[in-house]
């Protein structure tokens, strides 16, 4: 038997940036299992609509984030076949064009790790405790939670309620 | 009498003007905690009124507003949630 990392999941929530390679590279070290890593990283965005954005401020709910995503990582561990997740959550203020959130998954093959991802991203929109506040020039605004997440998420079996 | 600490956050916590309140309350369910808060007026009814996007966490984990509370709970009330 190869070596396995002796932490196959990972929950962080920090203000600091994180390096995506470093993460990827951790995450799979050392698992000889590893064919598939399937990665998503999220960045601030100029909104479609309003004003410029000078920074995004995001608010969570600590010790309930965590066991929220820890919990989400849970399901999907039993949905598919993963050997291993990471999953690194920003808060406080951000610029635009900064990286928020990253999920990484490892599997055998490619199939099981983009559906754990895309899963573990569309649970983490609408049932983990992050708020995102945009400042712009002329003042400052909560973001709306959108039903198009809730949707998302019911693809999987999931009926949500969070936006509606 | 139990005790319950509740929690507020996002928008909830800045029309409240609070993160946190220890409350000795009879409410037997998070809508009776919630329909408490809101009798008290102010900026209470207005955050916390039905018909708003209110959601809810008992003891950390998401709930629906029919699960029961006891002694020690933590009740958390905030918006939809947006991260990602």
């Amino acid at each position: 038997m190869a070596a396995q990392p002796a932490t196959l999941v990972q929950v962080r929530i920090q203000t600091e940036d994180f390096d995506l390679s470093a993460e990827v590279a951790a995450l799979h070290a050392a698992d000889a299992r590893v064919g598939a890593v399937a990665v998503f990283v999220g960045t601030v965005r100029q909104l479609d609509e309003g004003q410029a954005l000078d920074c995004l401020e995001l608010e969570h709910y600590p010790g309930m984030t965590e066991r929220a995503i820890e919990d989400m990582v849970e399901q999907a561990r039993q949905r598919f076949e993963i050997f291993g997740a990471r999953v690194l959550h920003r808060v406080g203020r951000l610029g635009l064009g900064e990286q928020i959130v990253l999920v990484a998954v490892t599997a055998a093959h490619r199939g099981q790790a983009f559906q754990a991802c895309e899963f573990l991203m569309d649970y983490l929109k609408t049932q983990a405790p992050f708020w995102k506040k945009e400042h712009g020039a002329t003042g400052s605004r909560w973001v709306d939670a959108r039903t198009s997440d809730d949707a998302a998420l019911a693809k999987w079996g999931i009926a949500a309620s969070n936006a509606a | 009498m139990n005790t319950i600490q509740i929690r507020f956050f996002a928008t909830l916590r800045e029309a409240l003007g609070a993160t946190e309140l220890g409350l000795p309350t009879a409410a037997a369910t998070v809508a009776d905690l919630r329909d408490e808060l809101i009798a008290r007026g102010g900026a209470y009814a207005e955050a916390l009124a039905r018909g708003r996007a209110v959601r809810a966490a008992l003891n950390q984990a998401m709930v629906t507003e029919s699960a029961a509370l006891k002694d020690g709970d933590e009740v958390a009330f905030f918006p939809p949630v947006t991260g990602g």
